[in-house]
């Protein structure tokens, strides 16, 4: 028997959406009510699906299973295919998450064509929900391209003073990146047939003949799925949509693009590019190259980071410095960097998306995200001030928090490829603890100058609700990561025999079990189960 | 006498001209009913076409589940001496242009309305072009082909000026006129040069005796000189660059109904004459016209989407899109004429999907520009769709329906056109075609969202609430469901266009025309 759980997670915000458009618009609450509640309900649904895959998490393979290759058009080979691993899993439960969160932070900031507002941003769940699903090329692209429509709209209409630029410039940059990607989806479908298969769009039939291209070719496919999925990140230099998105988006649009938009870049190159092309990404100009872009995206971002007089641009920019260290991760392409990547993934989801909030806080009083316009909010809001510390501390890295895990186990991924990598990279962080810790001293140290900030009334509980869980995360993986690892570890593993069949995995594992701190959990299950 | 004569004609014939005759009495009869309809009940005319249109509809119907299902029929009835093929292929398009027919009269009785010019002559000629229509998708006899594609043309120029009051119109109408009789003369005169080399106006006998003749001299000048004066002449039609510049104009002073059935009915005749003619007639010299066809085709896009991105008037601007997608349907024609199997039966897939798919998208696109037409305003320009969600939102979403599959962003239908296309254009291993293909979906995308975002992001600019009448409504419904339909559920459309191309059976369109 079929499981239909992911099914259920998929469609519970599109049903949400067709619940509110037979609600009249006048009634705003109603509205505001019934979004959250599908809102919740999608968050909630997805957690029984947390002990289900704990059982499951050493198992080889997709699981969860649903729909099969090729029942939705069989005259072309295309299915409603669906199946996660661990790496879809953690961004399944983190979409769903964040989605909640940031209806919920909307419930205020959002005055006008509300009803229209909340129905999109329930359409965009479904469509971010599926891309981590689909395991059938067709399905995966109409998802990939279904869901700028919404992010389009959202920032096209309840976006800042440049909100149509904003939305344009976001929809034509991703778009050129995904119809590249189409064409190399056709290639890898009409190669999967014309090496004597029949026609089918399931991935995990295509993994099976990709690897067999002609290296001349897999060059072109590897850069036409490399570009949409570096624009998607954003890597430099595909990141100059960014800035501009997130600063026009509205604070929850920020949030969900931050938070799970720009992953979809990075799951497409753990998820597509490395096991469909091992050739070309072990090629070591090709490598070199993904490398130096992420390490000038770490660096190139915490400096324009550090000068920005913006608090949200900020924060945009932050977010090409700590995706780039997601693609470093990936691109040392061992399980360490992997592993490490994927989980600073759910990391900057969980910080950056707290960011986005922590700077709406302030924009939703006073209207103005001017850092110049602030200072001592700290005495005024002293609730606010130790909640933007810790997510301050989290974003930068700090032990005990989850940046630092993630970023840790990237580096020390990357150290064991090359150590002059790593030594590049780590300049990153002490840029993120200098802007992030200046922006702290700016904003909230200090007498309050502004007497337009005297009267500024700290979180109210709604507000606080937002917050809470992304903290408890946040210390989660800070704490106690193995979970997380024990969860990465099979799909990590099976990824990096794909691509690299002599990879000593268990001399990983002795240098991990080396150092002490946050490796060792991963290192140790990773025994466990050998 | 009149025995002799009816022993010409076979049974066979009177079956296909049923449907063709039947249009034809309703026409006839449109025009003189009229003369007693009284002025405020000018809608019975539209009425009076639209049944027309449903039995003819019904006739194409038995035809194909009689005839065309039958095994002993399968390939087609061949009737009036050898010059009408129905088949699958005309059997398809027969559906095309009927049901786009239909849509089209649905959009007109409010919009003719409105402009004062309620007359029965608006449907008599839409029928009498659809009868034009027919006999091009059905022909295999150039004489035939001729006469089908003068009488579409004459019923489309009246048409366009059939705003008489309207300066725009009346020079849309002179301009689509002397273009266009130009471009049929060229035609002729290639179909001619054709008649010289081979002796014979049936496209089968050309074909033959064509390749006979290249055998003997490979570059025959002559040919080549038939095949490019009547390439000018099909490439006039469909609007493809260097011939395209009459749209624009006829499109933008055309009533908007016309311009909607001129974009998807009189178009798709053309495609289906370009494709009989050059596949069936002018096959022996493929290796000429194929990359004639691949620099056609870029020309098009490039011109029509560099062309579209600064338009003001979105009757202009879908005007130039619509040749841009031209652009696209002649890469299905370039895979199809380069390619082996099976690359090359999903180059004419994709053609026939695409037209399908195109039907109903931009009849809807066009429709709910007609539905901004009232009183004193045209509603043609992009100030007038400003703001149209709070005005009319049903109206907006489904434009916006319309315009995301013009863009070809899935889920809608327009996706799957041109994912066959993309399709076919890799299997015929055209990669940098492919490639500037879908980078052309760029320029597409930014000038439909500059329509959607103007709908959605903008301010309207009067807060009057648009009074859109019933037919209209079922109109929009029927495309903006269709689009939706055949973008998520498109294994019925796709079976269709396979059992039209009679693929995974033993005799097909496709070894035919191969």
């Amino acid at each position: 028997m079929q499981n239909h759980i992911l099914s259920i997670i998929l469609f519970t915000p599109l049903v949400g959406t067709f619940v509110l458009l037979l609600i009249p618009g006048e009634n705003k609450n109603a509205i505001r009510w019934i979004a959250n509640i599908f809102a919740l309900l999608g968050f909630l649904i997805s957690l029984p699906l947390v002990p289900m895959f704990w059982e499951k998490r050493f198992e080889v393979g997709f699981k969860f299973i649903e729909g099969a290759p090729s029942n939705w058009i069989p005259s072309i080979g295309a299915g409603y295919y669906l199946g996660i691993d661990g790496i879809s899993f953690l961004l399944i439960m983190l979409t769903t998450l964040l989605g909640w969160i940031s209806i919920l932070s909307s419930w205020t900031a959002i005055e006008n064509r509300v009803k229209e507002y909340y129905a999109w941003f329930l359409v965009l769940q479904t469509g971010m929900l599926g891309v981590f699903m689909a395991l059938d090329f067709f399905l995966f692209f109409v998802f990939w391209e279904a869901m700028l429509v919404p992010m389009y709209l959202l920032i096209g209409i309840w976006g800042g003073p440049r909100k149509l630029y904003a939305a344009i410039k976001f929809f034509l940059y991703t778009l050129l990146g995904s119809v590249l990607m189409l064409l190399g989806i056709i290639f890898l479908y009409y190669h999967h047939h014309s090496v004597g298969n029949p026609y089918t769009f399931s991935i995990p039939a295509l993994y099976q003949t990709a690897p067999g291209i002609e290296f001349k070719y897999a060059v072109w496919l590897f850069f036409a799925f490399f570009l949409g999925f570096a624009i998607k990140v954003p890597m430099f230099p595909f990141h100059t949509w960014l800035p501009d998105a997130h600063v026009e988006a509205p604070t929850a649009g920020s949030v969900i693009l931050a938070g799970v938009l720009l992953k979809m870049g990075t799951y497409g190159f753990v998820r597509f590019s490395l096991p469909l092309f091992p050739a070309v990404v072990m090629h070591p100009k090709v490598r070199g190259w993904m490398i130096g872009l992420s390490i000038v995206g770490i660096i190139y971002g915490a400096l324009v980071s550090l000068m920005q007089k913006d608090m949200k641009k900020l924060v945009a920019y932050s977010s090409v410095s700590h995706l780039g260290f997601c693609t470093l991760g990936i691109f040392a392409l061992n399980p360490a960097g992997l592993s490490g990547s994927v989980l600073q993934q759910i990391n900057h989801g969980i910080s950056t998306g707290a960011l986005f909030l922590i700077v709406g806080v302030l924009y939703e009083r006073r209207h103005t995200r001017e850092i110049a316009e602030y200072g001592g909010i700290s005495n005024v809001m002293p609730v606010y001030a130790t909640i933007t510390m810790i997510m301050f501390l989290s974003s930068m890295g700090l032990p005990l928090l989850n940046g630092f895990v993630g970023e840790f186990t990237i580096l020390q991924g990357t150290f064991l490829e090359n150590w002059k990598w790593a030594a590049w990279a780590v300049p990153g962080v002490v840029l993120a603890a200098a802007y992030l810790l200046w922006l702290y001293q700016r904003v909230f140290f200090g007498t309050v100058t502004n007497p337009k900030n005297e009267k500024l009334h700290d979180l109210n509980p709604r507000e606080l609700l937002c917050f809470a869980p992304l903290i408890i995360a946040a210390f989660w993986i800070g704490l106690f990561p193995k979970p997380f690892f024990e969860i990465l570890e099979q799909p990590v593993n099976k990824l990096v025999t794909q691509i690299r069949p002599n990879y000593p995995t268990a001399a990983t594992t002795v240098n991990a079990s080396a150092t002490p701190t946050a490796a060792a959990p991963s290192a140790d299950s990773a025994k466990g189960t050998h | 006498m009149l025995g002799q004569v009816a022993q010409l004609f076979s049974p066979t014939d009177y079956l296909l001209s049923l449907p063709i005759v039947l249009l034809t009495i309703f026409a006839l009869g449109i025009l003189i009913i009229d003369l007693w309809v009284p002025a405020e009940l000018k809608w019975f005319n539209a009425v009076t076409a639209f049944i027309g249109t449903l039995f003819s509809l019904y006739i194409v119907v038995k035809i194909h589940f009689f005839y065309l299902s039958a095994p002993s029929t399968a390939n087609g009835l061949v009737g009036f001496a050898q010059s009408m093929l129905l088949d699958r292929f005309a059997l398809y398009f027969y559906y095309l242009f009927l049901v786009a027919t239909l849509i089209a009269i649905l959009t007109s009785v409010r919009y003719l309305e409105i402009e004062r010019e309620h007359h029965g002559e608006y449907y008599a000629l839409m029928l009498f072009a659809v009868v034009g229509m027919m006999c091009m998708a059905s022909a295999i006899d150039v004489v035939l082909l001729f006469i089908g594609l003068e009488l579409m043309a004459i019923s489309t120029y009246v048409l366009v000026g059939f705003l008489r009051r309207d300066r725009r119109s009346n020079e849309a109408a002179l301009k689509y006129l002397l273009l266009g009789a130009f471009s049929s003369g060229i035609f002729a005169y290639g179909l001619s040069l054709l008649y010289g080399l081979t002796g014979s106006t049936n496209l089968f006998a050309i074909n033959q005796r064509l390749g006979q003749l290249l055998q003997i001299h490979p570059k025959d000048p002559i040919a080549i000189i038939a095949l490019i004066t009547t390439a000018t002449g099909l490439l006039f039609k469909i609007a493809a660059f260097p011939f395209h510049q009459w749209a624009p104009d006829a499109y933008e002073g055309a009533p908007t109904t016309i311009t909607g059935f001129m974009s998807v009915a009189v178009k798709a005749a053309a495609w289906a004459m370009l494709i009989r003619v050059l596949f069936i007639g002018f096959a022996p010299l493929q290796n000429v016209w194929v990359p004639m066809m691949i620099f056609v085709s870029i020309a098009t896009m490039t011109g029509a989407n560099l062309a579209a991105l600064t338009q003001t008037n979105t009757k202009r601007l879908l005007a130039y899109s619509s040749i841009a997608h031209v652009g696209y349907i002649l890469l299905g024609v370039v895979a199809f004429g380069s390619g082996q199997n099976p690359a090359a039966a999903d180059g004419l897939k994709g053609i026939l999907i695409y037209l399908l798919v195109y039907t109903f998208m931009n009849l809807g696109a066009f429709a709910v520009i007609a539905s901004l037409r009232r009183r004193d305003i045209i509603g043609d320009e992009i100030d007038d769709i400003a703001g149209l969600y709070s005005r009319a939102p049903f109206e907006a979403v489904l434009m916006l329906i319309f315009l995301l599959s013009l863009a070809g962003i899935p889920p809608m239908a327009g996706f799957l056109a041109k994912y066959f296309i993309f399709l076919s254009l890799i299997e015929s291993q055209h990669y940098v075609l492919a490639a500037v293909a879908v980078l052309y979906a760029l320029f597409g995308l930014y000038y439909y969202m500059k329509i959607a975002s103007a709908m959605f992001m903008r301010q309207p600019l009067e807060r009057e609430a648009l009074p859109v009448s019933w037919g209209m409504r079922i109109a929009l419904g029927i495309t903006a469901f269709a689009t939706i339909y055949i973008g998520i559920l498109p294994e019925q459309f796709i079976r269709a266009v396979n059992w039209t191309l009679g693929l995974n059976q033993v005799s097909s369109v496709i070894s035919q025309l191969k």
